[in-house]
């Protein structure tokens, strides 16, 4: 039993990752009916900085004495990484997405695609393509509850993005450019004829998303302690996964099936075999494209002619 | 439709007609061209390696040995009067850039023999390319026993994973009296499953008890399952054949969740960034290897100094390997009568008592290298010597 | 009352392959191995991006998990043609007709095996739309590799190098690649320039309308995307061919962007293009051997700007063949 509650809350603190990374994918699709492949590098962009920043910091030296990283570094550490990556996902949405905004739909999806292959390329040839060792910005205390080991690193990653889940649901639900958002989600050119500056929510959009998955690229590097330039391929799929799972477009759904899937691939890799914790993310995708595809959460949407 | 059924039945019989003799003629494949290598230059030496990638430390490291032997051989006057020169080409850790690599070193680059590689399913690849060309290659460090069963120009200087596999399972009963152990292994890796499974039959062929099988994947981040897993059993130590990438997490992980017990590995493990992926959580775990730093015979120790003073690092066990690769290579040829592949082939082949920094080597009529393995136990942040297990 | 048209075409034909035939033989007395490889590579990659033109670029319907089929395709045939040598060489002889025998019956049974999978994936995913499409073709090309990757009576993660420790037969020469490049861009451009071709353009202007024009179109999807996996699947036997074994790592997502890059860039819809865009990869994967770590940005680069600056690539969804007509030519659209 103990060994099942264990995989459960490691279930769950890899879900909320994957929710905050999900965020991003959901909210731009809601805007932008585009899947923003890019995202996941941006994810992984966010842990590089988080790691440099760390290092520039000398995190290093605090952990050869033995004490622990200042909070208030850390702090700033967190909100370095998370202003770097959104200014990298306006900059993405301005140079490659904006000219084909108006394309056919294969179009910016193949955009998308070249983006995310040149992120993680240059990601290579400029951070190395060896695994580096996440730093201690946090340090690590362990507690066990009942045979259940708990870390704060485990306790700051649901508190963390927590924070960031509820967040984001109030900017979206009670400021101006959360209604633009919303509005902008629901029709574009009736928003903008509604005065609503379409750019400059869009371009907001994406810095929202991108900043919630540079939170996640710390949280993740601190969680699974080591990081790669290609860290965002996989994980970011399972992000959109989650997304889809939990209605596309639909903000806490995306926090729904983050959950869900870091659920589910915890207790498919503990019970079933850890050959196949990637495969059941796939399969959950097509059982839900195929069953129930708005999602968990989602509304089915009429699609005019 | 353009074509009717009757022309393409007709130019079916046409296709293969001609198919039959392409094929024919595709057996007397193109072993010529080697007879180009023998003029009066360089010698030339293709190296194929893992240069970047996840494993790039084993080819880099094997690379900068190899390089320091072949250094010294021209130092001290070369192979019959010749310089020799090294080619190194990048595989990426990827099996077609290996195939394409040794093609490449043989045709582009002339070379007479080849060195590489580290990772045992590379060297399968390039091997075979070896092989139909008649070059002959040394492996320094792949350990899978398919690799020399290619055929007669493929050899190697390291043992094999059943001997290693072997290695660990005897330190650990012998050694450290263990009755339990569990094993975490990478399915995507050859080599690691090939020492598990040696290890497997080794150490319940001496009385111990396997209690625990999990498995991961290269590349893979999250181990908790895995861990948690082994954790419900009464493993005394975990058995993790694989590659320091991935084992400095697995053993935090393990410590994270409440797991004490020491780890046991090969000679994957052997990479300066084991420890630093690893630090405290590796304190008090074993791992086999071709080499050990701190108690090695003259002329191993002769090898770190110089490795140091060159590259400003300590060398590692495959670095060693790559020396011994090289320093194997220019014996044979230096013992061959000509400089021709085949008669370097039959000189290699007759490689007898090579003293070499990680022991010495003796190719046996399967072209493996017979020699012993050392355990090192990591203490205090760096791998010290603690065993030997002879063959 | 039958035509001699047909007696010309297998005059053609047949010359065809005597020319590849002769083709090959200057190949090989001239040309180093290592340059054979690359042409090898491009003939392989002329299949691929002709096999996924046709539904990506012909149909519209967006796969890119075709790396996939090109596995099932490799181990199909190798599989098979491990099992099968045996029986055909003791039949015909271990010369070269069984060799010729059993490669072609291994690749057809490859190609089979991945049209069935072509069919398996199509029929639920080819009701959905666009994206979706894109990421559940995504996510079926990595289930297939992850269960090559559990399958231990293929290797599993080793890979599978049939019963030979030296690997697998090498079967693929200049010829057979040549061959079956040229049957496959035939059997693709008369299936194209059919009337089931023009429906499933029109499939790809405007689904609905197409629809309404009483177009079976998901019978029509499900059949292009099953022979358009079928094809990637002889391309995948050939590779397979080539190589001492396969491992799944050989088909991972990198190989359907490749895929992808080849026929963006000859032109979604242009057979021609898909030629231009295969041999294309394939030589500068080799060109760029000197600088690989940046051959990859070079493709994100050319991916990006071509969507950018010219989105209808080289040659757009015309052919080759537009450009040589002096009189206009009725295109399509």
């Amino acid at each position: 039993m103990t060994e099942l509650i264990q995989q459960i809350i490691n279930g769950l603190s890899l879900g909320s990752i994957y929710a905050l990374i999900a965020l991003g994918y959901t909210m731009v699709y809601g805007i932008l009916r585009l899947i923003n492949f890019a995202h996941g590098e941006v994810f992984m962009v966010g842990a590089y900085v988080g790691f440099y920043t760390a290092h520039a910091f000398g995190v290093e030296g605090y952990e050869a004495a033995g004490a622990a990283f200042p909070l208030v570094l850390a702090g700033v550490v967190l909100v370095a990484s998370m202003t770097a990556c959104a200014v990298l996902g306006s900059t993405i949405e301005f140079l490659a997405y904006r000219p084909v905004r108006s394309a056919p739909r294969l179009t910016p999806l193949i955009t998308a695609i070249g983006v995310s292959l040149f992120l993680q390329n240059v990601g290579l040839l400029v951070f190395g393509p060896e695994p580096r060792r996440y730093p201690a910005i946090l340090r690590e205390v362990r507690f066990e509850i009942g045979g259940v080991i708990l870390t704060n690193i485990k306790l700051a990653i649901f508190a963390i993005a927590l924070v960031l889940m509820i967040g984001l649901h109030l900017f979206v639900q009670r400021t101006w450019t959360g209604r633009a958002m919303r509005a902008v989600s629901i029709n574009l050119d009736a928003a903008r004829l509604m005065g609503i500056d379409t750019n400059r929510t869009i371009r907001s959009t994406f810095a929202i998303g991108s900043a919630l998955a540079a939170a996640a690229g710390i949280l993740f590097g601190l969680d699974q302690i080591m990081i790669t330039p290609v860290m965002g391929v996989l994980t970011g799929l399972k992000a959109f996964v989650a997304a889809v799972l939990g209605g596309i477009g639909n903000i806490p759904g995306a926090v729904l099936g983050g959950f869900l899937i870091g659920l589910a691939e915890q207790l498919t890799a503990g019970y079933v075999s850890p050959d196949y914790r990637d495969a059941i993310t796939f399969v959950i995708l097509i059982a839900i494209l195929l069953l129930k595809p708005e999602g968990l959460l989602g509304v089915v949407r009429q699609e005019k002619v | 439709m353009i074509c009717s059924r009757r022309v393409l039945l007709a130019a079916a019989l046409v296709a293969a007609g001609s198919g039959l003799v392409s094929c024919k003629r595709n057996n007397a494949s193109a072993e010529g061209g080697a007879a180009a290598r023998s003029d009066n230059g360089e010698i030339v030496i293709g190296h194929y390696a893992s240069m970047t990638g996840g494993t790039a430390h084993f080819g880099q490291d094997t690379d900068k040995a190899l390089r320091l032997a072949i250094d010294q051989a021209n130092r001290e006057g070369g192979v019959k009067g010749r310089k020799l020169r090294v080619v190194t080409l990048d595989t990426r850790g990827d099996s077609a850039e290996a195939a394409n690599a040794v093609s490449r070193l043989i045709d582009v680059e002339k070379a007479t023999a080849i060195v590489g590689e580290v990772a045992s399913s590379l060297s399968l690849a390039g091997g075979r390319v070896a092989q139909r060309r008649k070059i002959p290659m040394v492996s320094p460090s792949s350990t899978n026993p398919k690799v020399t069963e290619i055929g007669d120009h493929v050899f190697r200087v390291c043992f094999l994973d059943l001997f290693q596999g072997k290695v660990m399972a005897t330190f650990a009963r012998q050694n450290l009296k263990l009755e339990r152990v569990a094993i975490l292994r990478d399915v995507k890796n050859d080599y690691s499953i090939g020492l598990a499974d040696a290890f497997k039959s080794a150490f319940a062929s001496q009385g111990g008890s396997v209690v625990a099988e999990q498995s991961y994947s290269q590349g893979d981040t999250d181990f908790s399952a895995q861990v948690t897993a082994i954790k419900g059993t009464d493993a005394q130590a975990i058995f993790v054949p694989g590659y320091y990438s991935e084992v400095g997490a697995i053993a935090r992980t393990a410590r994270r969740l409440g797991l004490e017990v020491p780890l046991l590995g090969g000679d994957g493990w052997d990479a300066p960034d084991l420890v630093k992926i690893g630090g405290e959580a590796l304190e008090g775990s074993y791992f086999s290897n071709h080499f050990a730093p701190d108690a090695a015979t003259p002329k191993a120790q002769k090898f770190v100094a110089d490795f140091r003073a060159r590259y400003g690092q300590n060398p590692t066990g495959l670095g060693a390997l790559g020396y011994d690769a090289g320093g194997v290579l220019v014996d044979a040829m230096k013992r061959a009568p000509s400089l021709e592949p085949s008669a370097i082939r039959d000189a290699l082949a007759k490689t007898k008592e090579f003293a070499g920094v990680t022991g010495t080597i003796t190719i046996d009529p399967q072209r493996n290298a017979q020699k012993s393995a050392v355990v090192l136990k990591i203490e205090k942040g760096s791998p010290r010597y603690e065993a030997t297990i002879q063959p | 009352m039958r035509s001699p048209r047909w007696a010309l075409r297998l005059v053609v034909a047949a010359a065809a392959f005597a020319g590849l035939f002769g083709l090959e033989l200057v190949l090989e007395a001239f040309v180093i191995e290592y340059v054979q490889r690359i042409v090898l590579l491009a003939g392989i990659n002329v299949i691929l991006a002709v096999a996924l033109n046709l539904i990506n670029g012909t149909t519209g319907q967006f796969s890119i998990g075709h790396a996939g089929f090109m596995a099932v395709g490799a181990y199909g045939a190798a599989f098979f043609g491990t099992q099968l040598r045996p029986i055909v060489e003791g039949a015909l002889g271990a010369g070269a007709l069984g060799q010729a025998v059993t490669f072609n019956l291994a690749l057809v049974i490859g190609a089979l095996l991945a049209a069935g999978a072509g069919l398996v994936v199509g029929v639920p995913s080819l009701r959905l739309r666009g994206d979706y499409l894109a990421v559940v073709t995504l996510g079926f090309g990595e289930i297939i590799r992850i269960l090559f990757n559990n399958a231990e009576f293929l290797g599993a993660a080793t890979g599978y190098f049939g019963d030979d420790p030296a690997g697998l037969p090498a079967y693929t020469t200049f010829f057979w690649v040549y061959a079956w490049a040229l049957a496959t861009v035939v059997a693709v451009a008369n299936l194209t320039f059919s009337q089931t071709g023009r429906s499933l353009i029109a499939i790809r202007e405007d689904e609905i309308a197409a629809e309404a024009m009483a177009t079976p179109t998901t019978r029509l999807k499900v059949l292009a995307f099953t022979l358009s996996a079928g094809a990637a699947g002889i391309g995948g036997g050939l590779f397979a061919h080539m190589q001492a074994g396969i491992r799944p790592e050989d088909f991972r997502f990198e190989k359907s962007i490749d895929m992808l890059v080849m026929i963006i860039l000859g032109g979604l819809g242009s057979i021609s293009g898909a030629v231009i865009g295969g041999i294309f990869v394939a030589v500068t994967l080799e060109l760029m051997r000197g600088f690989q770590e940046y051959r990859l940005v070079l493709y994100a680069l050319l991916l990006v700007s071509i969507m950018l600056l010219r989105p209808q690539g080289l040659l757009g969804s015309r052919e080759l063949t537009a450009f040589l007509r002096r009189k206009p030519v009725q295109r399509l659209h």
